[in-house]
């Protein structure tokens, strides 16, 4: 199933929480629609299931008009941040509602319903919990049962809010990976929405990163990691330093001091410098882009975290590897391997 | 495909266990926190215990001592009197119709209020309430001016023979109003705080509106429509204002129960009289101890959804 969407904008009094958002799904997709809070992903993922409408704009499935149908007739899977288990049928229960209330033209069999409960439970490995209300379940576990419900109408699409959000860090790793390979078995066109960078990254084949209702970029992983389109995307995916210059005659400056970066192709004016913080190279004073003074170091695992106070203001956190010898008081040279300069 | 997941399966026993030491811990802790002398605490429970022997357990004493004062077969006889017999008979026809008007009505309005966004809201709300607000003397007159001979729709039902006032469907209608918030008032705050989530998830699965209803919305709020029902029903059988006004006292037709007791009152009838209040005073202590039961339940779909 393709999904495809143009020109959505809704507003909730006068805060347009999508303004103006275009999107294409391939079939089979695995898409992550990451961005902070407010910035229009759940909207969009609720307009898309039927349980929200658009100001204006269009959504299809397959090229057909899915805004001429509600929520009941799309065939989409949704599973909630809060899973929304019926709290007071039994996991059974809750995964067979989907099948029960279908018009009795095609409703299976009591039999028929029972083998596909049971099959969605040995699928999300949680079969044994058949008899329990939901009210005696982990959060992972009622996560998987949500799961199970949403998949249990043979969805056209499934969609997923904040699937891990209400997880604690251990379970979130395990169902990621869990989730990537449910998709791969399944293969059914989904979306996911995400405020966690990481966990984009990790599950989806491609992410789209929103802001205040927008669409930042569209992308592969990599792409929006390696070759952020917007200033919003570099600062909010992977962490970055972030430096205000300024451009002209030729000449990047950091505050009054000239930076020996090529300033080929910019145009003059206040500029924002970004880096990845282990894209900064540390050297010998004198030979880099950048000076500045090593106020304190901590190690980070592989890494060791700096914090140094450039020549012309900035105070910068870096990521060096740990056989470099760094202290406290120490003026060293920083030169960026790779950094993005975005205008404004 | 491999898929390790680790299970934490959340009630076990030895978790019961914990849990029950944890709520002794509590309660030991609370006891330290007794700060006040001995001498005090007697004299305020002494106070609390004497104000609720003048004010709740010497009235109902009261109420049964006189209704017996003359022995069991004497209270028999008011009970089983024609007229003591017709003033139940239509306090259970006019409960039992206000009940029934006020389940849908209340779980209509709290339907709406508490699952959609609409203009209005506030005041619709206010407008719930408006009976609990205004005298049910008011309430009745209110039905006077709208159904008596001189009120504006009088002549119209004596054209067509229609009897509202001083008959059955007037103090229903008068009951029914004054009890119109109990069922809507114990559903708005449950209904809103179970929020919507559960009705989207069952219809994104193909559920209609009314399967919905019926499968999740309903069940989820079973023990609040319960409480409802109990309340608007305990209002409706004791209610004495509204219907005093518009039920006219004819005897053995228009008297409901509270009405009785005034008139045998009133003529000097003790033992009929009590023996009347007797029954509505035990229609009170079953909906106390109903109403308990049903807290509890209350409290535990409460607990459930916390987890």
């Amino acid at each position: 199933m393709t999904i495809e969407v143009r020109n959505l904008v809704k507003k909730f009094g006068s805060f347009a929480a999508l303004d103006g958002v275009d999107l294409k799904v391939d079939n089979g997709e695995l898409l992550a629609l990451l961005g902070p809070s407010g910035s229009g992903k759940t909207t969009l993922l609720r307009i898309i299931a039927g349980l929200d409408w658009p100001d204006a704009g269009e959504v299809s499935f397959n090229g057909e008009d899915a805004l001429a149908q509600g929520a009941r007739e799309r065939h989409v899977g949704f599973v909630f941040q809060h899973y929304a288990l019926f709290r007071h049928m039994t996991v059974f229960e809750n995964v067979a509602f989907g099948l029960r209330v279908q018009p009795r033209a095609v409703r299976k069999d009591e039999a028929a319903i029972r083998a596909r409960v049971k099959e969605l439970l040995d699928l999300v490995q949680l079969d044994w919990l058949a008899d329990r209300y939901p009210s005696q379940l982990s959060g992972g576990q009622r996560q998987r049962i949500a799961l199970a419900r949403a998949l249990a109408i043979e969805p056209r699409i499934l969609l997923l809010d904040e699937p891990f959000g209400a997880l604690d860090a251990k379970v979130r790793k395990e169902l990621r990976k869990w989730l990537r390979s449910l998709h791969h078995e399944i293969n059914v066109t989904s979306i996911f929405v995400t405020h966690d960078q990481e966990e984009a990254l990790e599950v989806a084949n491609r992410v789209v990163v929103m802001d205040k209702g927008r669409i930042e970029q569209i992308g592969s992983p990599d792409d929006v990691y390696e070759t952020p389109a917007t200033a919003f995307v570099h600062g909010f995916i992977g962490e970055s330093i972030e430096l205000p210059i300024h451009v002209d005659g030729g000449v990047i400056r950091l505050g009054e001091r000239p930076l020996q970066l090529a300033a080929e192709g910019l145009a003059p004016g206040a500029s924002r410098l970004f880096v990845r913080r282990h894209d900064m190279l540390v050297g010998p004073p004198g030979t880099g882009a950048f000076e500045g003074a090593v106020q304190h170091v901590r190690n980070f695992g592989p890494v060791q975290r700096a914090e140094v106070a450039l020549a012309g203001g900035e105070t910068i956190e870096i990521d060096a590897p740990r056989d470099k010898e760094l202290r406290a008081g120490d003026t060293i040279g920083l030169n960026p391997r790779r950094y993005r300069i975005f205008a404004g | 495909m491999t898929m390790q997941i680790a299970d934490t399966v959340s009630l076990s026993a030895s978790d019961a266990k914990a849990r029950a030491e944890a709520r002794a811990h509590a309660a030991a802790a609370r006891d330290n926190l007794r700060t006040e002398p001995r001498a005090v605490r007697i004299a305020i429970i002494t106070l609390a215990i004497m104000f609720l022997t003048v004010f709740v357990v010497l009235p109902l004493v009261v109420v049964f001592a006189q209704a017996f004062s003359r022995g069991v077969l004497a209270y028999l006889a008011a009970l089983a009197e024609p007229e003591a017999m017709a003033a139940i008979k239509l306090t259970l026809i006019v409960a039992a119709i206000s009940v029934g008007l006020n389940l849908v009505f209340g779980l209509v309005a709290a339907w709406a209020i508490a699952k959609f966004e609409f203009k209005g809201k506030t005041f619709l709300i206010t407008l719930i309430d408006l009976p609990f607000s205004v005298s049910p003397v008011i309430s009745g007159l209110v039905f006077v001016l709208l159904f008596g001979a001189q009120g504006y729709f009088g002549s119209w039902l004596r054209d067509h023979d229609i009897q509202i006032l001083f008959a059955v469907p007037g103090i229903a209608l008068a009951t029914t109003f004054v009890t119109f918030p109990f069922v809507a008032r114990a559903l708005i705050p449950l209904m809103q705080e179970q929020g919507t989530q559960e009705e989207e998830a069952a219809i994104s699965l193909g559920a209609s509106g009314l399967q919905t209803f019926f499968r999740v919305t309903l069940p989820n709020i079973k023990w609040g429509v319960l409480y409802g029902v109990l309340l608007c029903n305990a209002r409706a059988m004791g209610e004495f204002g509204a219907v005093s006004v518009v039920s006219g006292h004819i005897r053995g037709e228009t008297n409901t129960m509270p009405l009785l007791v005034e008139i045998l009152y009133n003529e000097y009838q003790f033992v009929a009289a009590f023996a009347i209040a007797s029954l509505l005073a035990m229609l009170a202590l079953i909906t106390l101890i109903a109403k308990t039961v049903l807290e509890r339940h209350l409290d535990e779909g409460e607990d459930a959804s916390d987890h």
